[in-house]
């Protein structure tokens, strides 16, 4: 009797959870589907040119930050908890300026410093895109940095290095070979929550001029009535797909992975 | 000239003092182990001579080539951790190949070795398993062929059973043993385990405090302990006090019984207090031929060991004594209170250099 009615409460707050995820998205399909004919909206949308191109813009963005921060992150996650113990907090409270530092701030002072020589990058596109790059590399600096350090925590790295050290391998071959594929899942959720920060991304791509799909979303919404919404529908749903396809990409055919330990 | 040298090595960690002046010599092919009691440097040692630490004074060579200062990657040193640290991303096969593809070995060259290995730990139907699936006994197999796959110049292997069930433990030390027989590979074992050092090894290091106390064969070590801190550490040991008196002839009194030493006691002069070390299992429950050593006391306590009985007696008011016999179905025991006399050869006690810390002490070490 007991279990029953616990279980009831489970299935209660499950429920409480499910509609508050999902009630926003009916109501906005429903708003969506206002327009006449009752499809109209997305047809439109999907026409428009600067819809998928500002989306593609985006993904590519995202490919690049994602990378590059990786690069960044794991090597300097690894040395800290490796070498420098001591530093982790440190690292750890920098990591974290991205939630204290608005990210307007964070966009005027790279406008600043890059749009006069001797590093004139606002000038051109590919200079504008790499500053964009580097502004959305510092807003997922914290989710990043968290994802990663938890998973080199929960492999034993010292000895795993050691191992390999004491077989001949160097530095990169460490990374590469021994690090990075134990870190599988927490890259992953790295790469998702980063994926979705730049999507969803407006004030730097606005301030540093770029055909983002941030900016898109935002004009959009301020000369359209019903497109806004399904394309924040359709881009949701392509949001998902792209997770889904890394997450397919970098799954693992094992189902557990552990270290050491006796059974 | 050795294979394996360590000379005037030293390792301090801030002001702590881990390791100093730790002198060794091995020949090629010899098993060393170093043994002693929790934080007395012998994970530091081995670390130098991977590479993983540097001393701060002192060389080591392999071969005769100084290696002090080379990163472990550059050494020829393979090691074998107490937690395995197989890669876990990898099956059996690719962890034993590891090192040989890390030094651009050719594919059949590595099938071919690998296929070797995993016979040699009888592990050869695993090649495809992942660590995880693997007993914690089968996984330190892996990692001793892994780090056997690139035919390192020593083999280093700290506490590599701890974390195994007693039973594995035996099976695969002499395991261990055997291939390390096989290969002819100079071996450097660290263990807490006086039974494991004793058991494997050519020669036992026992340390203490990041010092050596002795280096020797396992008799020499158990039969005859340089200090008192290795003749209380490897063994079951009687440590008594003596009064000295007749230093010249070796003669002593516990507790007012007279006995005799094989040798004379130098450095110590009659009257003095020394401390007198026996083995339970050099002492008998009889009265033994004229000239042997006798002492004479209550029984205070019988305890069943298995194949060995061991007995208590109590000296005069303060000391007890321990004495092994064999566990024999019709052995009669005396009944505890009862006084028996009890011998031993005079070459049975050893005086040793400092007076015994607490007269009369009987201290077990090891498990
Ligand atoms: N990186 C380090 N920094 C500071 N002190 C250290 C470091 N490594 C070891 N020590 C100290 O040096 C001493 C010797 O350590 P070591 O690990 O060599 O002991 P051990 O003989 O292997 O002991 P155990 O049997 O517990 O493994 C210890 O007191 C330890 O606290
Ligand atoms: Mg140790």
């Amino acid at each position: 009797m007991k279990r029953r009615r616990g279980s009831i409460a489970w299935w209660l707050v499950f429920l409480l959870g499910v509609l508050y995820f999902f009630l926003p998205l009916v109501a906005t399909l429903d708003f969506s589907l206002k327009a006449k004919p009752p499809f109209a909206a997305y047809t439109s949308s999907l026409q428009d040119p600067k819809f998928l191109g500002s989306l593609l813009y985006s993904l590519v963005i995202a490919g690049v930050t994602i990378t590059a921060s990786l690069a960044l992150i794991v090597p300097t996650a690894y040395w800290v908890q490796l070498r420098v113990p001591r530093a982790r907090s440190l690292v750890e409270f920098v990591t974290l300026l991205p939630f204290v530092i608005p990210a307007v701030v964070l966009v005027f002072g790279l406008i600043r410093v890059y749009s006069r020589p001797p590093l004139p990058f606002t000038h051109t596109d590919i200079g504008s895109s790499a500053l964009l790059v580097a502004g959305y590399i510092v807003l997922s600096l914290p989710y990043m940095y968290r994802a990663v350090d938890t998973g080199l925590r929960s492999i034993d790295i010292r000895s795993l290095t050691e191992a390999a050290q004491s077989m001949g391998a160097g530095w990169l071959t460490i990374l590469w070979r021994v690090i990075l594929p134990n870190l599988r899942v927490a890259l992953l959720s790295g790469a998702f929550l980063t994926l979705a920060i730049v999507l969803g991304e407006f004030t730097i791509a606005n301030f540093l001029a770029r055909p983002a799909f941030g900016p898109y979303l935002n004009l959009l919404s301020q000369s359209k009535a019903y497109e806004p919404a399904a394309v924040s529908l359709i881009s949701f749903g392509l949001t998902w797909l792209a997770m889904i396809a890394i997450a397919f990409l970098g799954r693992d055919t094992r189902t557990r992975i552990e270290i050491g330990g006796a059974h | 000239m050795g294979f394996l040298e360590l000379s005037h090595v030293k390792k301090r960690f801030g002001a702590f003092v881990a390791v100093e002046d730790f002198e060794l010599i091995t020949e090629r092919g010899e098993f060393v182990s170093l043994l002693g009691p929790s934080g007395c440097g012998k994970t530091t040692t081995l670390r130098m001579i991977a590479g993983f630490e540097y001393p701060d004074s002192g060389s080591i060579k392999v071969d005769g080539k100084e290696i002090t200062n080379l990163p472990p990657n550059k050494r020829n040193v393979g090691m074998v951790f107490q937690a395995y640290a197989l890669f876990p991303n990898m099956t059996v096969a690719s962890n034993v190949g590891f090192g040989m593809r890390v030094k651009k070995q050719s594919k059949d060259a590595i099938t071919k070795r690998v296929g070797e290995l995993l016979e040699m730990i009888h592990m050869p139907e695993k090649a495809d398993r992942y660590p995880y699936q693997l007993s914690g006994g089968q996984q330190q197999r892996v990692a001793l062929a892994r780090a056997l796959a690139v035919e390192p110049q020593v083999l280093l292997l700290d506490e590599p059973l701890s974390a195994l069930d007693a039973k594995i433990r035996v099976a695969l030390r002499n395991e261990i043993r055997a291939i390390q027989r096989q290969l002819g590979i100079t071996t450097v074992y660290v263990t807490h385990d006086q039974e494991e050092a004793l058991s494997l090894s050519d020669r036992v290091v026992v340390m203490s405090d990041g010092r050596i106390e002795q280096i020797g064969s396992p008799s020499e070590i158990y039969n005859f302990p340089a200090t008192s801190f290795v003749a209380s550490f490897v063994g079951t040991l009687n440590l008594l006090a003596a009064r000295v008196v007749d230093p010249s002839a070796g003669r002593l009194a516990v507790e007012g019984q007279e006995i005799r030493a094989a040798k004379p006691i130098s450095g110590a002069r009659s009257g003095e207090i020394v401390s007198v070390a026996l083995r339970p299992e050099s002492i008998s429950l009889e009265e033994g031929p004229e000239g042997t050593n006798r002492l004479r006391g209550p029984v205070v306590d019988v305890s069943f060991l298995g194949s060995i009985v061991r007995l208590r007696i109590r000296l005069g008011d303060g000391p007890t004594v321990s004495l092994d016999t064999f566990n024999d179905p019709n052995l009669t025991l005396p009944p505890i209170g009862e006084a028996v006399t009890v011998s031993f050869p005079p070459e049975a006690s050893l005086v040793l250099d400092q007076p015994a810390a607490a007269p009369g002490a009987d201290v077990a070490a090891g498990d």
